[in-house]
């Protein structure tokens, strides 16, 4: 292994921009004579729009102008749109409410953004926009999709009988009555998925620029696949055929998902600029990305898991509703359907599993993808369910998952919930993680706590994510309304440097250096001879962008064939300068060479040669060394690992303390361990969040009550022990790279973890289940409201 | 943020006259009147900045109490070597306060002339039985705060000093907000030349003396002894985070824990 090359720890090139400020975000950009966007949003969680009245607001200083959605449908402009079709149960196709750019005639949750003033600066636009009179028609409202879907609750679509949008399902239901039937043991549970915002660092915006000499508009946004908002913003609701429109998402810190979707903001500001003829901004301040921003979880779910008398797992039932909001967000409809359901096998070799989804609206943001995106919702009922089973059958709960986990030689394996596993090793992951965490001598460290007081518990989940999301046909056949492949155009220059366009996106991933690696391993030539440039309509001929870990198993795999091809051409050059046979051409370490021979030329020769053909196979080659490729994946990547947890809790005040958190993953070949662990620790941050602190509320009003810092808890550093981090590698058996993807998995396996844990700690007092988040509260009310049966005893 | 004049002036007379105008709004560290004004729930005519009335910054010793002028910052009087050896308990509870960058901004005297009803500071001039010194009167620590978000100040009155009288023993604990790490309940704990005080912030609307405690350790200061007094919750707050039982529940820990802390 070289010092940069796959398998290295190579320090970030891109850090020296970000660490020293030298970045530059969407918010840095300032174009000339730019006017500047803010948004009268609503503050009622549903109402109608009686009248709105701009006159006195449009005579303020600086005003440009002030737009509604009556100003939008003249001009024929279409709604946001969603990028997967759900069908139910009975066949019928989910319920697609419109989703207007500008709320029309009503607002559906508190920030729904209701008219847009464009001004000479934010606080013009801003006065304004307090200046615009709204009358109001206050509706009744609903948050809990519990209460959403009873009858004469408040309907949110006229057209979505019982705030319905689909009542989805997967699964052989008779296969799972059947295992049902013969269970020596059921285990059933009730349990929430806590809703979550997702507080990306820096808060989206969007600057939009029309050129009137050419027709051309330019969006730049804060987003993880601009390539994506091109073809949704330009086709589905501004019309903008895709070569006079460029789209640019420049350095952007953190997505997490909720910088997927295409946004109302990057339509408006593109339409006024060409309306108004000037460049228009926005940047969204902070609550505004609390009531705008995609939302993350809000499942209730009930789920059911049939034993036999020797703890195998029959069959798992699960019911879930699942919180959409109040319009569909762009990939809102795949999250708690394929991206859930079909991970309810686990690493388990549950023969029968019957799941039924059923999304409904709420008087609330949407909710799409957040860090995950349904695979955590699916690893913690399941890793919660079976410790459950392991207490019931007092079973320890690492051999109930060890007697269930799939062989190791029974790759490929296909579940009962669609999805066939390609490679996995469970048990060896466990294994290490226990290990690790000396989970053997476990209970002389809960004695010793409980000598101080103090409850102390130790918990455990392993987890399966798919990522790289495809392959096309599949996810076609499912209801994308797009496919997912990925794109990689190698540019060699004449000098033996390397340009590589990427269609996925960095936002904290480090592709800059990851990527670099590849190629620089690839080519033989030195890492500061590549540079990646990703973000950009107008430089990069395609791409889907970052999401679902999807980088590297798919960019990479794009980007390896990309490689490939350029160095199948160099073969063709080097036989030709060599005079030797092409397939006597060996290329190793940056070196074409006649096999056998010391005869060779340096990968820079043949560059140079390409561009300065003067003694080239012109008749049969073309000059250049410029290649471009696309890879569609054969399967889905399938990441696992297994999570450890330990806990103390103090009983006088509710407090959980994490004493340590062992991870141990399988994401198949790492190019870059350093950064790979990086993004366990953010996955891990996130998930233990979660788990611990993190909860979206809304009151029965709608009104948001956790929309700022003050009340919505961000894990911070001094929440988080040092992480106790391992991996062991089973390589993916359908990419040229053998990689899994790593990006979400800490974020999946460690609320499972940290919840076993505490109810673990807590199983004296007879604890069996608590909901996220275990916040000193949940935990102090759990205690007292146990302690008083325990006397009774 | 919504358009208002600033002012910085050099002297307290100065600072008092225009502090009159009852739409203008005193600057201290701004650590919460900032937030407020960007968020637009505010609208001043004019902001005074105190920052430039050299009187109203530094720490000095009167007789056995420490003297702490309304300007200075928290994150000085959680070094300063004079309240560490006078009243530790004073500087750990200022060096608890916020984060870094709030204790560096934020002054003793605006956070008790804003009275949050979770603010730390609080605590210590009631547990502590400081007083209050403003450039008209002197006022009891006990009289100062007077409800939510309430204190006895006049209009155009400014705070210029809190003077701390030393204790024996003394301590505070606090139980932080998960979110705003603000306190949820906070209990100062002292053995004062008056007898032993316990002050309760964050629990109720207005920092409070928990008269029962005080009673039960100034027979026996020991953490035993006020195990067995219940906190009501009756007028205690309650929220997301924290519901009136629970903190009446943590009023208790808490207490126990400085006592504690105490030795």
């Amino acid at each position: 292994m070289s010092e940069t090359g796959i398998g290295a720890r190579v320090t970030r090139k891109e850090d020296f921009r970000f660490v020293t400020g030298r970045g530059t975000y969407t918010d840095d950009i300032n174009r000339p004579n730019q006017l500047w966007m803010w948004l009268l949003r609503s503050p009622h969680a549903h109402a109608r729009l009686k009248k709105i009245d701009t006159t006195a607001a449009a005579k303020m200083p600086g005003v440009h102008a002030i737009f509604t959605h009556d100003d939008l449908a003249r001009d024929n402009v279409g709604g946001l749109p969603c990028g997967w079709l759900i069908h139910s149960k009975d066949g019928s196709p989910m319920v697609e409410p419109p989703h207007p750019v500008l709320a029309a005639g009503v607002v559906r949750h508190v920030g729904d953004p209701i008219a847009a003033v464009i001004a000479e600066t934010r606080a013009q636009a801003r006065e304004a926009a307090e200046a615009i009179e709204v009358d109001y028609e206050v509706l009744p409202a609903v948050v809990d999709t519990r209460e959403a879907i009873k009858d004469g609750a408040p309907q949110i679509w006229p057209e979505a009988k019982n705030n319905t949008c689909f009542d989805w399902h997967l699964g052989d239901k008779d296969a799972v009555d059947k295992a049902f039937a013969k269970a020596a043991h059921v285990t059933k549970l009730d349990l929430v998925n806590n809703r979550l915002v997702p507080n990306a660092m820096e808060p989206r915006a969007a600057i939009g620029e029309y050129d009137v000499a050419t027709g051309e508009h330019t969006l730049w946004t804060t987003s993880q696949n601009p390539h994506v908002i091109r073809l949704l913003m330009g086709a589905f609701v501004l019309h903008i055929p895709e070569h006079k429109l460029r789209v640019v998402a420049p350095d952007v810190g953190g997505g997490f998902g909720s910088k997927i979707y295409h946004y109302a903001e990057e339509a408006l500001v593109t339409w006024a600029a060409a309306k108004v003829k000037r460049p228009v901004k926005w940047t969204a301040d902070r609550s505004e990305s609390f009531m705008s921003d995609a939302q993350g979880r809000d499942h209730h779910t009930h789920a059911e898991l049939a034993l036999d008398k020797d703890g195998k797992f029959l069959g798992l039932r699960v019911s879930t509703l699942a919180n959409l909001g109040a319009y569909l967000s762009t990939f809102s409809t795949s999250i708690p359907t394929y991206l859930y359901g079909t991970l309810l096998a686990g690493t388990y070799t549950t023969p029968a599993i019957y799941v039924e989804t059923r999304a409904v609206f709420t008087n609330t943001v949407p909710v799409d993808a957040y860090r995950g995106a349904g695979r955590p919702e699916a690893s913690y009922l399941l890793e919660r369910i079976v410790d459950l089973a392991a207490d019931e059958l007092g079973i320890d709960p690492a051999e109930l998952r060890r007697r269930n986990f799939i062989p190791k030689d029974a790759y490929p394996y296909q579940t009962p919930v669609a999805l066939q596993y390609d490679s996995g090793d469970y048990f060896t992951t466990l294994d290490m993680a226990l290990k690790a965490a000396d989970y053997a001598n476990f209970e002389a460290r809960r004695k010793e706590a409980a000598s101080r007081g103090k409850y102390r518990g130790i918990g455990m989940a392993t987890y399966i994510e798919a990522c790289g999301i495809a392959p096309s046909a599949v996810a076609g056949a499912l209801g994308a309304r797009a496919g997912l492949y990925e794109m990689a155009e190698v540019r060699v220059h004449p000098t033996g440097s390397v340009t590589l366009f990427t269609g996925c996106h960095s936002h904290g991933q480090g592709h800059e250096t990851t990527f670099a690696q590849l190629v620089a391993d690839r080519l033989g030539i030195p890492i500061d001879q590549v540079e990646v440039v990703h973000g950009d309509t107008g430089k990069i001929p395609f791409g889907m962008g970052t999401y679902g870990s999807r980088s590297l198993p798919v960019g990479g795999s794009a980007i390896v064939k990309a490689l490939d091809k350029v160095v199948a051409k160099g073969k063709k050059i080097a036989a030709h300068l060599l005079e030797a046979a092409e397939a006597d051409i060996e290329f190793k370490d940056g070196k074409f060479q006649v096999a056998g021979t010391d005869r060779a030329k340096t990968f820079g020769e043949i560059a140079l040669t390409a561009y300065v053909p003067h003694k080239y196979p012109i008749e049969e080659l073309e000059p250049g060394l410029d290649e471009t490729a696309f890879y569609d994946p054969k399967n889905f990547t399938y990441p696992a690992g297994a999570h450890v947890v330990e806990v103390e809790i103090d009983p006088d005040t509710g407090v959980v303390e994490l004493k340590g958190v062992w991870a141990a993953d399988d994401f198949g070949r790492i190019i870059n361990p350093m950064i790979v662990e990086g993004q366990v620790h953010g996955g891990l941050a996130q998930g233990i969040g979660q788990a611990l602190l993190e909860h979206c509320v809304y009151d029965d009003s709608g009104q948001l009550l956790t929309g700022s810092f003050n009340d919505y808890a961000m894990p911070r550093a001094d929440d988080l022990p040092s992480f106790h981090l391992g991996t062991n590698a089973t390589l993916c058996t359908h990419n040229p790279l053998g990689v899994k993807g790593c990006g979400e998995a800490g974020a999946i396996g460690s609320p499972g973890a940290v919840m076993n844990a505490i109810v673990d700690a807590l199983s004296p007092l007879g604890v069996k289940h608590i909901d996220m988040p275990a916040s000193p509260r949940r935990i102090w009310e759990t205690i007292q409201a146990h302690r008083p049966r325990m006397a009774a005893e | 943020m919504y358009a208002f004049e600033y002012q910085k002036p050099k002297s307290l007379a100065d600072a008092a006259a225009r502090a009159a105008n009852e739409d203008a709004k005193i600057l201290a560290g701004g650590m919460t009147l900032i937030p407020t004004l960007k968020q637009r729930l505010a609208r001043p005519s004019e902001l005074i900045d105190l920052g430039g009335i050299a009187e109203l910054k530094g720490i000095r010793k009167e007789g056995n109490d420490v003297v702490i002028g309304a300007m200075t910052r928290h994150a000085d009087v959680a070094a300063s070597d004079l309240v560490r050896s006078t009243i530790p308990a004073l500087a750990d509870l200022a060096g608890m306060i916020g984060d870094p960058a709030v204790r560096h901004r934020g002054t003793i005297g605006g956070s008790i002339a804003n009275a949050d009803p979770a603010a730390d500071y609080p605590a210590a001039v009631v547990g502590l039985g400081a007083t209050v010194i403003t450039n008209q009167r002197q006022i009891p620590g006990d009289d100062f705060f007077t409800g939510l978000f309430e204190t006895a100040l006049e209009p155009g009155e400014i705070i210029t000093a809190v003077r701390f009288p030393p204790a024996q023993k003394a301590a505070y604990m606090k139980f932080r907000n998960p979110a705003s790490r603000y306190a949820i309940v906070g209990v100062f704990v002292a053995q004062t030349a008056g007898g032993v005080r316990v002050a309760v912030t964050g629990a109720g609307p207005s920092v409070f003396r928990q008269k029962e405690m005080e009673a039960a350790l100034s027979k026996s200061f020991s953490p035993d002894v006020i195990k067995d007094v219940k906190q009501s919750p009756d007028g205690l707050n309650s929220d997301i985070h924290a519901s009136a039982e629970y903190r009446a529940h943590l009023v208790g820990v808490m207490a126990r824990r400085a006592v504690e802390k105490c030795g």
